[in-house]
């Protein structure tokens, strides 16, 4: 878990006025809201700082037409009381055709302008749309490479490679300052999102497919990251820690990768694979040959048959019989996981082997120390199909 | 598959007595409750020997008004169930920071948060919205029942069924985790093995057959059966939106169960529709099962906004301003209902045509959206307001509305719906709407209906009160969640670590809090206005000064709600009944034609109930053997030919003199 210390880094404070402008929130409780971090509306990556904007600029244009309506409801309301001899009542009244006009063009007009608005941002914005620009004030200059990051979101974990450096990280992830960073995203076997509030807004992570963010950060500073879409028990941990750099340090970051990771081989990818929680920060100075290609490929472990290779013999007319019957088997993808011990991320009983509703933690999860329960599971060593392998999830299943 | 049967198995499928949480105290503690509450709703019902009655004027009636009032009911103990859920997630939230877990564990937190979102929106808003359209359509049509009498009470009982399946799960096994709308891979049968997510299924499939009836019933009584000279533009606007609502519901539905069906096919048959291996892609079902749930957002909505329309004219004493604009409003969004489904997943990864696409569709709907408040509040402007509760409701509801209606429509940008989506900023936002908009015009039109119902108006004191902690509460409950959003703070989360979050999530418990003073105040009200029923009589069957049928007829109606078709000349038929100085026919009284109750809805729906249960354990034999119970049933019943009757003309000369007296008494 990162420092929650970044949070309340001063130099976000003239913007975190601009906030309080936000009427629906202003009212009650404005002490409070100056003292915290309002990440979204204070970002430091030039792609959430548009988005921020955006955000303000609908909220504005939309007041234009929000304010009048609850005033002159609240007044109408009030006038036209009952108990107010003095108004006007006139109760076959229920026709005017300029006011018919006006009411259907305002917000027609307000739409218009922000169907446009929309239009545009969404073409801008559009996070498979490389960057031209490193902020507001300056261009993106010739030459300048960017930043190449694989994210894989797993059971409860990211996992970041830089195929550039050809080191990996865990739950780690850093960039250099204003240097743009082109992700590529996938996930393991669940859907997750990846999020960096402070960097530019998230897309989902989905196994099997690659999702595309194009992003840069501003400033330097620790920032936080997570997984905005449930993903099963472990997912209230899945957070990472967003480093902006300077290049200098960045190449540090990248050289104490290279001296002090271990090497992400097999073995401890499958290790990896496991479902864990809260994992700290680890660094890899390598990881094994087309890695992320074949987690995209939904054939990560030996043996299994990569969705591309079976999309080639179906291309080609299709395997039939035997032939058939063994290339099913290796394409159990979701299965393999299992057979390996580790426990689905949304398992329940009777699958897991874990009595339902019961305080037997879900595997890969952390002991909850206080709620007194005597059979807490450890933090992910012992997966439960190890010790008792006839309760693996899908021997459940059809049988 | 046959290679290692064995006999529990065969006999119970994968049901063991583990399966009972009887470890578990928060559950046994819920059990011992219901089984209290249970036992002395039981005793109560033999004291007073209710068993038959029940039996005869309820379970098997065919009423329209009957059925909506169960309806009702039903979603009224769903609601607290619903929010026993929210109120153990906002204390949960409240609590579970840094070293302090709170006292649920992840695998039950989202249970509970799986549970609320699915029982809130199936089991409360639908069953209330359509409790509301079943009760007041008819009346307001001049007709005597629905189209389909029978299917209306097998829809009752199959939504009960469905909900009942729901609530087993608290009990025996568990309930889904994998959120309110079940996506997979997640919700696959290699992510979730367990019983949680087929209850979801079965509960789901069960409850859906009687929404797609019911609405079928609803648009075919509305279409068919109007008094004469009510053409379409005479409509009282209620009944236009409950049109809409439920044109949207046939067409929408059909593809809830579709997808479940697929869904199902995925882990019943090992079918690869929406797994990761073998070409399935999950994406698939994000796209059918917002096909089908955007226009569910719509379904909810539209009857509330004809509930505010009817009482605004009527409490402002004034025609609705711009009726037809207003019709075409609703014809509007029911149109651009179905096309807006992608903005739950901008950030899928779509291109930016498509996604601006949506966007745009999406904030397009807005603008029949805001004319149709315009015209609200220009039907206060020279308007004489009398502030009842239910036009407190409706105020309390224009100025949330359009609160939730603009964070509605800056989701609806994609860019900043990259920022917002999946954060408590969109909780915040659709519990604005939902709450504030079609809760609100629930009780707005409980509170409206209630002395036609029942002849006696609900208590004007605790109903105030009610109203007062329900919008205090939600605006404390869920302005924090707005601020949160914005501190990029996102959804299911059972554990924070940063302390600064803290305040905000305890505010919002408060809130909830104040939600659950606003429930007690409503259980009161219920009970005061009951014992004070003397006091809030209605005698005149027209308590608010009406415009519409309903209030021309005695309260509560008789069973054959007019005795005499209306002749409509004008929108506000009532109104203008009164104004031309209507005078009730006194004689020439024939026989009317009336349906039989039957039992076979209940039951076909608890046959159902039993196949359900059996398909979530595995329990094949049963399954099979309800299956053809289910449908050996419904072939005796279309052999039933005594399914109509005819209430004498004596008998109804009977009961109209009894209401002219009871006018002149007034």
């Amino acid at each position: 878990m990162t420092d929650p210390a970044p949070r309340h880094d001063s130099g976000a404070r003239p913007r975190a006025r601009r906030a309080r402008a936000l009427p629906f929130l202003a009212l009650p409780l404005l002490a409070l809201l100056g003292g915290c971090n309002l990440v979204v509306m204070q970002p430091m990556g030039y792609v959430a700082e548009q988005q921020r904007n955006l955000v303000l600029a609908s909220t504005g244009l939309m007041l234009l037409i929000i304010v009048p309506v609850i005033a002159c409801t609240l007044f109408f309301a009030w006038h036209f009381r009952a108990s107010n001899e003095k108004a006007v009542y006139d109760p076959d009244w229920h026709h005017s055709t300029q006011l018919e006009v006006l009411i259907w063009t305002a917000p027609l007009m307000i739409i218009i302008a922000l169907g446009a608005l929309t239009w545009i941002s969404t073409h801008t914005l559009d996070p498979f749309r490389p960057l031209t620009r490193i902020d507001a004030k300056r261009a993106l200059p010739a030459g300048v490479e960017p930043l190449q990051v694989e994210v894989v979101a797993m059971d409860w974990k990211w996992l970041f490679l830089y195929p550039q450096y050809g080191v990996a990280t865990v739950n780690e992830l850093a960039a250099p300052v204003d240097r743009p960073i082109t992700f590529k995203i996938t996930a393991t076997n669940v859907m997750n999102t990846f999020y960096i509030p402070t960097l530019a807004g998230m897309i989902y992570a989905m196994p099997g497919m690659e999702t595309k963010l194009h992003a840069v950060i501003n400033k330097a500073g620790d920032y936080e990251g997570r997984s905005a879409h449930y993903s099963g028990a472990g997912f209230s941990n899945m957070f990472f820690a967003f480093r902006g750099l300077s290049n200098a340090d960045f190449d540090a970051w990248v050289a104490k990768a290279k001296a002090e990771g271990k090497d992400l081989s097999q073995d401890t990818y499958t290790e990896l694979a496991r479902p864990s929680e809260a994992e700290p920060a680890r660094l890899y100075k390598s990881y094994a040959d087309g890695l992320y290609r074949r987690i995209l490929d939904l054939c990560p472990f030996p043996g299994q048959m990569c969705m591309s290779e079976m999309m080639r013999i179906d291309a080609q007319g299709g395997a039939t019989g035997a032939e058939a019957e063994a290339n099913y088997e290796r394409l159990r993808y979701d299965k393999a996981l299992a057979a390996q011990g580790n426990e689905p991320p949304g398992a329940t009983a009777p699958a897991s082997g874990s009595p339902p509703h019961s305080q037997t933690q879900p595997q890969g999860m952390q002991p909850r120390p206080d709620m007194g329960n005597p059979d807490s599971r450890g933090s992910g060593e012992q997966p439960v199909g190890q010790d008792r392998p006839d309760q693996i999830a899908p021997k459940q299943l059809n049988e | 598959m046959f290679d290692n049967i064995n006999l529990q198995q065969l006999i119970f499928g994968r049901f063991t007595i583990e399966q009972i949480p009887y470890h578990e105290p928060i559950l046994i503690g819920t059990f011992a409750g219901v089984a209290v509450m249970g036992v002395a709703v039981l005793a109560l019902i033999t004291y007073y020997r209710f068993w038959g009655p029940l039996w005869r004027d309820w379970v098997t009636s065919i009423d329209h008004k009957k059925i909506g009032i169960m309806y009702c009911v039903f979603a009224s103990i769903m609601l607290l169930r619903g929010f026993a859920d929210a109120i153990m997630m906002r204390s949960q939230q409240a609590i579970s920071f840094g070293s302090e877990q709170g006292y649920l564990p992840p695998h039950h937190y989202d249970q509970i948060f799986t549970a609320h979102g699915m029982i809130m929106i199936f089991f409360v808003a639908m069953p209330f919205v359509t409790g509301l359209m079943n009760y007041a359509v008819p009346l307001q049509i001049g007709a005597r029942d629905v189209a389909f009498p029978f299917l209306n009470n097998f829809s009752l009982w199959m939504t009960v069924a469905g909900g009942i399946l729901v609530m087993v799960s608290l009990f025996v096994g568990e309930f889904s985790r994998a959120t309110w709308l079940a996506y997979p891979p997640l919700s696959g049968a290699d992510m979730s093995p367990g019983v949680g997510v087929d209850y979801y299924i079965w509960a789901l499939q069960i409850a859906g057959i009687g929404t797609t009836l019911s609405g079928i019933n609803l648009v075919a009584t509305i279409v068919k059966m109007r008094a004469p000279g009510m053409t379409m533009m005479k409509l009282p606007i209620f009944v236009w939106s409950s049109l809409c609502t439920n044109i949207l519901i046939v067409a929408a539905f059909p593809i809830l169960t579709a997808v479940l069906v697929l869904l199902s096919l995925d882990r019943y048959l090992g079918m690869h529709f929406f797994t990761n291996d073998l070409g399935g892609n999950a994406m698939l079902y994000f796209n059918l099962i917002w096909i089908w749930g955007h226009p569910e957002v719509y379904i909810l909505i539209l009857p509330a906004f004809g509930v505010f329309s009817e009482i605004t004219s009527t409490f402002c004493g004034k025609r609705l301003f711009g009726y037809t604009s207003m019709v075409y409003a609703l014809v509007v969004i029911t149109i651009l209902a179905y096309l807006v489904w992608l903005h739950h997943f901008f950030t899928m990864g779509s291109g930016a045509d498509v996604n601006s696409f949506f966007g745009i569709t999406t904030m397009i709907i807005s603008i029949p959206t805001g004319a149709k408040i315009f015209n609200w509040m220009f039907t206060m402007y020279r308007g004489r307001i009398r502030f009842d509760v239910p036009m407190l409701w409706t105020v309390a509801f224009i100025v949330t509305f359009v609160i939730g209606g603009m964070t509605g429509v800056l989701l609806a940008v994609p860019p900043a719906d990259f920022v917002l989506h999946n954060s408590l900023f969109l909780i915040a936002h659709f519990h604005n709407v939902i709450i504030g908009g079609v809760l609100f015009g629930m009780f707005a039109g409980v509170t409206f209906w209630f002395p036609k119902a029942f002849g006696f108006k609900l208590d004007e004191f605790w109903g105030k009160v009610a109203l007062c902690f329900w919008v205090s509460g939600f605006y404390v409950a869920f302005m924090p969640l707005y601020v949160l959003g914005l501190m990029g703070v996102t959804r299911r989360m059972q554990h924070f670590d940063d302390p600064s979050l803290q305040i905000w999530f305890v505010i919002a418990a408060l809130g909830a809090g104040l939600i659950a003073l606003g429930i007690a105040a409503q259980i009161i009200m219920f009970v005061v206005s009951i014992r004070r029923r003397e006091q809030l009589r209605d005698l005149t069957g027209d308590p608010w000064g009406g415009r519409t049928l309903e209030w021309s007829t005695s309260s509560p109606p008789p069973d054959y709600n007019f005795a005499f078709t209306p002749v409509v000349h004008d929108s506000d038929a009532w109104w203008d009944m009164k104004n031309r100085g209507y005078s009730r026919p006194l004689t020439g009284y024939r026989p009317i034609h009336m349906p039989k109750n039957t039992a076979t809805g209940a039951i076909l729906a608890g046959l159902s109930f039993v196949f359900g249960f059996a398909m979530v354990w595995y329990v094949w034999w049963l399954a099979a053997v309800s299956f053809a119970a289910i449908l050996v049933v419904a072939i005796h019943h279309t052999f039933n030919y005594d399914r109509e009757f005819y209430i004498p003309a004596d008998e109804v000369s009977r009961t109209e003199g009894q209401r002219s007296r009871v006018l002149e008494m007034a």
